[in-house]
């Protein structure tokens, strides 16, 4: 990446004798979408309001656009939006009448407001409803107008705190979809959420987050090949003589395992869909199914703790 | 390590919210309505009283505010009730509601600090307030040309118009106080509980507990230092502090408000008012009593606000 835009060097976050967030370091690249990622009180939201001057920082250093969060927070909060988890509004206002209050307090010109209102409305979809009263909102028109705060804003940086969290399906597509657009727009963007899945299709790195240190951190692809030993995961149904030995024998492949009779697993480096399907037919075998597993951040993470887990285990009973 | 930045940024924005907030809610309507309805009622009473007994009083006009007729309390004994009620009606979910509306995090994610929220808050609290005083004020006065007939002096006025100025900061204790349970209690019923109890403590209770605790705790052989002991822990309450200043002011016949000494009375005239500046000086140390206690509530608030999470 060209430059980074966050730099956190060993944040630390200490409530008395509990320590939340514990010298963590991470940075991330303009433009970039980075996931924090992470259990419910795993220290996700501690670390984004130290970002934001929002909380006080115990240790360590945080740089966001290459200003300090602790001393200079109105220049920080005025470059960075922020998307609160569970976001709420005045009920007793309008779509519109929200954004101009946050309008006026960003110091915006009243026409160039105006029309930032009406356009940030119109790319989240609101703009039909943009003098409805907000007490009539769903979650996920929210979770929208929350972004249109944040387009309205015009931020280099945006911070979203678990924006897919309490939406349905559709909702979620929705807004991982806005997302997208940002950083088509060059806008840096920084998520946390506790949905794995969810979120791993548009993050480019990821943090996975535990017991307030950084667990694991890069892309998903890097960190699958680090944890489950490989990048791929094919299944495949066959039936045959000797086909675990063949398949095994395909370059690449890293183990074969028979997870059930018929049912083979495969950890390879690489994508080897059309060698195993190859394999099969050459040995005269039938190929029932076949199918590859990107690796998960699902499985990742499990992957991770268990074996943290059984590494502690171990060590307790030696 | 100082921050950069005023604290006052973005003041202005909140203050012109809260008050359009404050002025558009049914809440305020209800207050408004229950302070002029009983302010009428006792001012009716006290001119019928004064028309009854139409004695040669220089001061005609301030009877307005503080005659009272049975069952009706003086117009200022009513202002002081309903005022502190009106203060936390206004304040006591001031806090609270923005972490319970989840909106305090997106605010403070703005470009302002902590303090232009508080200090936003607290002041539009104060104009409500100021607005609704001189809208009454102005009404008694009104009133009080119309059915008296008498137009009032200069100096009258100009009690008055100190009256409802100290009447403001009065208010100011009890909006800062209720902020304070604001801040304090994250659900908004607590706080508005606490802040009335605080208030009918300080109002109802404290005045009728000083004597006894005076009585307990000096030497009882000296009755003039108990019965001034019992006036400095009375004058702990804001409302008793209210009352004496209104009573100096309002009354010009006032010399003094603790008690007197035989040595003091040696050439009064007794019953002869006193002028504006010498009253003034008679009511000075309530009156910087009630502004500092304000001035003390509201940074205790501040300090605590402060130091909050901004996590809901």
């Amino acid at each position: 990446m060209s430059e980074d835009v966050i730099v956190a060097q060993g944040l630390t976050k200490r409530y008395g004798p509990a320590t939340v967030v514990n010298g963590i370091s991470f940075s991330v690249g303009k433009g970039e979408i980075f996931g924090l990622l992470g259990p419910n009180g795993a220290g996700k939201t501690t670390t984004i309001l130290m970002l934001l001057g929002l909380s006080e920082i115990s240790a360590g250093q945080a740089r966001v656009l290459g200003h300090d969060p602790v001393r200079d927070p109105l220049t920080v909060k005025r470059r960075v939006g922020y998307l609160p988890d569970a976001v709420g509004f005045y009920d007793n206002l309008s779509a519109a009448e929200n954004l101009r209050f946050t309008g006026r307090l960003m110091d915006l010109e009243h026409s160039d407001r105006e029309q930032r209102i009406a356009a940030a409305l119109e790319r989240v979809g609101l703009q039909h409803v943009a003098e409805k009263r907000v007490a009539t909102f769903s979650r996920g028109m929210r979770q929208r107008l929350g972004l249109a705060e944040i387009l309205m804003k015009k931020s280099d940086i945006a911070i979203l705190d678990e924006p897919t969290s309490g939406l349905d399906p559709q909702a979620t597509i929705e807004l991982l979809e806005i997302i997208r657009n940002l950083k088509q727009e060059g806008v840096t963007v920084l998520l946390s959420s506790h949905l794995l899945d969810r979120v791993q299709s548009i993050c480019d790195r990821v943090a996975l987050f535990h017991d307030g240190h950084i667990a694991l951190m890069g892309t998903v692809e890097e960190l699958g090949r680090q944890i489950l030993g490989a990048g791929f995961a094919v299944v495949a149904d066959a039936k045959g003589d000797g086909i675990a030995a063949k398949l095994h024998a395909i370059p690449d492949v890293l183990s074969v395992e028979e997870v059930k009779p018929g049912r083979y697993r495969l950890l390879a480096d690489r994508d080897v869909l059309a060698d195993v399907a190859a394999t099969v037919a050459s040995s005269g075998g039938r190929l029932t199914h076949l199918s590859i597993d990107a690796p998960s951040l699902e499985s990742i993470y499990a992957n991770y703790f268990q074996r943290k887990a059984q590494d502690g285990e171990g060590r307790h009973a030696a | 390590m100082r921050r950069e930045g005023s604290p006052w940024l973005g003041t202005k924005v909140i203050i012109y919210k809260e008050l359009c907030d404050h002025m558009s809610s049914a809440r305020m309507r209800v207050l408004e309505i229950l302070v002029v309805l009983t302010a009428l009622a006792s001012l009716y009473a006290a001119i019928q009283q004064i028309k009854n007994v139409t004695a040669e009083d220089p001061f005609l006009f301030l009877r307005l505010f503080t005659t009272s007729q049975d069952p009706m309390p003086s117009f200022v004994s009513f202002l002081g009730f309903l005022v502190p009620l009106m203060a936390i009606g206004l304040g006591f979910d001031a806090v609270n509601s923005e972490y319970n509306r989840r909106t305090m995090s997106r605010i403070l994610a703005q470009p302002i600090y902590r303090d232009a929220l508080l200090f936003g808050k607290f002041i539009a609290g104060l104009l409500t307030l100021s607005i609704s005083l001189l809208a009454l004020w102005l009404l008694v006065i009104g009133l009080g040309l119309l059915m008296l007939g008498v137009p009032p002096g200069g100096e009258e006025i100009a009690r008055s118009l100190l009256f409802f100025v100290v009447t403001i900061f009065y208010a100011g204790v009890w909006l800062a106080l209720a902020m304070l349970c604001s801040i304090i209690f994250r659900s908004a019923a607590t706080a508005a509980l606490v802040t009335l109890g605080l208030w009918l403590f300080t109002t109802v209770i404290w005045p009728a507990l000083a004597p006894a605790i005076a009585q307990a705790f000096l030497p009882p052989d000296d009755p003039a230092t108990v019965v001034i002991g019992a006036q400095m822990l009375a004058r702990l309450s804001p409302s008793t502090l209210f009352g004496e200043i209104v009573l100096a002011l309002l009354n010009p016949a006032t010399r003094t408000l603790g008690p007197i000494y035989l040595s003091q009375l040696q050439g009064a005239v007794m019953g002869a008012p006193l002028p504006l500046s010498e009253s003034m000086l008679i009511a000075w140390p309530q009156i910087v009593g009630l502004i500092a206690s304000t001035i003390l509530i509201f940074v205790i608030g501040y300090v605590v606000f402060q130091r909050q999470e901004v996590r809901a």
